[in-house]
């Protein structure tokens, strides 16, 4: 079973997308490892290394994602988990960005997928099984 | 029912309890200089004797069973993968078994590592990494670096489940005395002490006493059970949460200050909180840490070293004394008893410092964070300010004129902001010495061990 770790990153007390996000996962077939609200980067690879996880799914509701995640892809390869995928989605930004801007931003940060506010967690669903492989 | 003899065998003194079952009281206490480095026996049966002159009368026992912590109690190595998740378990599972961690490894093993544990005299290693399903690299590392290495001392795998057949196979190919039992941590912050922690009383039992000469005693007493300190954790664990109907005192917090080490135990849940988000990896509800830095003797160096050259001279001149003078004396005089007013005064400011700096990295603490939800509540490590009790033992505390004012520093006397410690316990005093006898007795007779605790220890 492929491990995925969630949870929502920073000063971010946001639960409920979180448990949908977690319960979609889990009934794909996924080992769902949800380190929760007000997760700190470390948290994320920390849980990413003991559960050998190949993907790190981050969230961000209140707008402050741009200043959370940032350096978590060096902090990755400082950790050994340099090849790990990241995925970012929810609210990530402040105020009404134009979203292609904002989406460059984050792939300029090491993040492989960036998701709009509003997506639904199927559609990064159908990314996961074709960046992991099934 | 008749009468049982607790042995506890300590680093410097053997000490004896005698209980009459059929009275409930303890009829009896004694002690005398532990002799593991020459013959175990020679220390017991003094003891003994002069057990029997308190008594005025040889009596016979039902049940004679022991707990030591001689010969330098049972030393531990702690190996996991990262450090706040499978090292820390690792590390708490071996706490909470009553050793001492004296080497503590992340991620893989250096030669470096392997030389620090063949030196170290390490007892047993807990070798741990990877949440069940999770990464097996690590340890199955580890493991082939130890066989490689020849280490034949015990080693307790408890890491990722998914590799515990490689392990296993390893352990064959290098002919390792390898045991396997369940993962610290199988999942991300979830703590499973038990399975590990069973398996390490098992190896101490069947192999360690033997190893450092305490087995011989077993031709004249029952059983030696337990290592000491775990004894006293389950002695406290009774002790708080009760038995049947007699009540325990709840939520406590017991400090034992030795010459080596200052021991920490908090009987109570993480939190109790319901406006607070817990961070990191589970508390276990009897918690133990043993800080091997500080001490009343072999350890009290550790003290200085904790403390900047400014603190050290505003200290010698607000105490007017030469701390360092006094700490290098008690670290070349390790059986130094005092028996002046200048020695007790210093003695009590080392177990004051002990006991403040023991309880900082023991207790938790709690943070404000804002949100544009509101504020939030952050917390790390155990809330210990509902504790009903802090509770003293060891010599120096039993031996101090003011054992309160020692008792009071793992209260939050400096007001720093966000330390979680006892607000406003009561203090109590194991002045008789039982605890870790309450402990063995608590095996058979639960009822009677909480009941002549609840007696025996004095309130201040």
């Amino acid at each position: 079973m492929k491990a995925i770790v969630i949870g929502v990153i920073g000063a971010d007390v946001h639960a409920v997308g979180n448990k949908i996000i977690e319960y979609t996962l889990a009934n794909a077939g996924y080992n769902v490892v949800n380190i929760g609200v007000l997760s700190s980067q470390e948290d994320f690879i920390n849980a990413a290394i003991e559960t050998d996880a190949k993907l790190i799914l981050v969230s961000s509701l209140y707008g402050h994602g741009e200043l959370d995640c940032r350096g978590m892809r060096e902090k990755c390869i400082e950790a050994g988990i340099g090849d790990i995928l990241l995925y970012v989605g929810g609210n990530i930004v402040v105020g009404k960005q134009d979203f292609t801007e904002v989406k460059e931003r984050f792939l300029q940060m090491g993040f492989n997928r960036v998701y709009p506010p509003g997506t639904p967690i199927e559609k990064a669903l159908g990314d996961i099984k074709t960046d992991l492989g099934e | 029912m008749g009468y049982y003899l607790l042995i506890d065998f300590g680093s410097t003194f053997t000490k004896l309890t005698a209980v009459d079952l059929d009275k409930g009281e303890i009829v009896a206490t004694a002690s005398h200089f532990t002799t593991v480095a020459t013959d175990i026996r020679d220390g017991y049966r003094n003891a003994l004797i002069a057990l029997y002159n308190q008594l005025g009368r040889e009596i016979k026992f039902t049940r004679t069973i022991g707990c030591s912590s001689a010969s330098g109690g049972l030393k531990m190595a702690a190996i996991g993968l990262v450090q706040e998740l499978t090292v820390e378990a690792a590390r708490r599972v071996c706490l909470g078994a009553g050793a001492k961690v004296d080497l503590v490894f992340a991620h893989h093993l250096t030669k470096r590592d392997l030389q620090a544990i063949t030196d170290g005299k390490i007892d047993i290693i807990l070798l741990a990494g990877g949440a069940d399903g999770g990464n097996t690299e690590s340890a199955i590392f580890n493991a082939t670096r130890l066989g490689e290495a020849k280490i034949k001392i015990p080693i307790v795998f408890a890491g990722n489940k998914s590799c515990q057949d490689e392990i296993e196979a390893i352990f064959q190919r290098y002919g390792m005395n390898g045991h396997i039992c369940e993962n610290v941590m199988p999942k991300i912050n979830v703590l499973n002490i038990k399975s590990a922690r069973e398996k390490i009383r098992e190896i101490f039992l069947k192999q360690i006493i033997e190893a450092k000469g305490i087995k011989k005693i077993e031709a004249e007493i029952d059983q030696v059970i337990l290592p000491t300190p775990e004894a006293v954790l389950q002695a406290a664990e009774l002790l708080s949460r009760g038995y049947l109907d007699e009540k325990g005192l709840g939520d406590i917090v017991l400090t034992d200050i030795g010459g080596a080490t200052t021991d920490m135990y908090s009987i109570c849940n993480a939190t109790n909180r319901s406006d607070v988000i817990f961070h990191g990896l589970d508390e276990p509800f009897a918690k133990r840490t043993v800080e091997g830095d500080l001490g009343m003797r072999y350890s009290a160096p550790g003290i200085i070293k904790s403390l900047t050259k400014e603190e050290i001279i505003k200290l010698n001149q607000a105490k007017n004394i030469d701390i360092e003078r006094e700490v290098d004396y008690r670290y070349r005089h390790v059986d130094m008893v005092p028996t002046n007013p200048h020695d007790y005064h210093v003695d009590q400011l080392l177990a004051e410092m002990c006991v403040y700096k023991a309880m900082q990295r023991h207790v938790g603490r709690i943070e404000e964070v804002l949100t544009p939800m509101g504020i939030v509540y952050n917390q790390f490590g155990k809330d210990l300010s509902a504790a009903n009790y802090v509770i003293g033992t060891g010599g120096v505390l039993i031996k101090s004129h003011d054992p309160m004012g020692i008792l009071h520093q793992t209260t939050n006397i400096k007001r720093i902001p966000g330390e979680l410690r006892p607000l406003n316990p009561g203090y109590l005093l194991d002045e008789d010495y039982i605890l870790a006898a309450m402990g063995l007795l608590s095996q058979t007779e639960p009822l009677l061990a909480l009941r002549l605790m609840k007696r025996h220890l004095k309130p201040l």
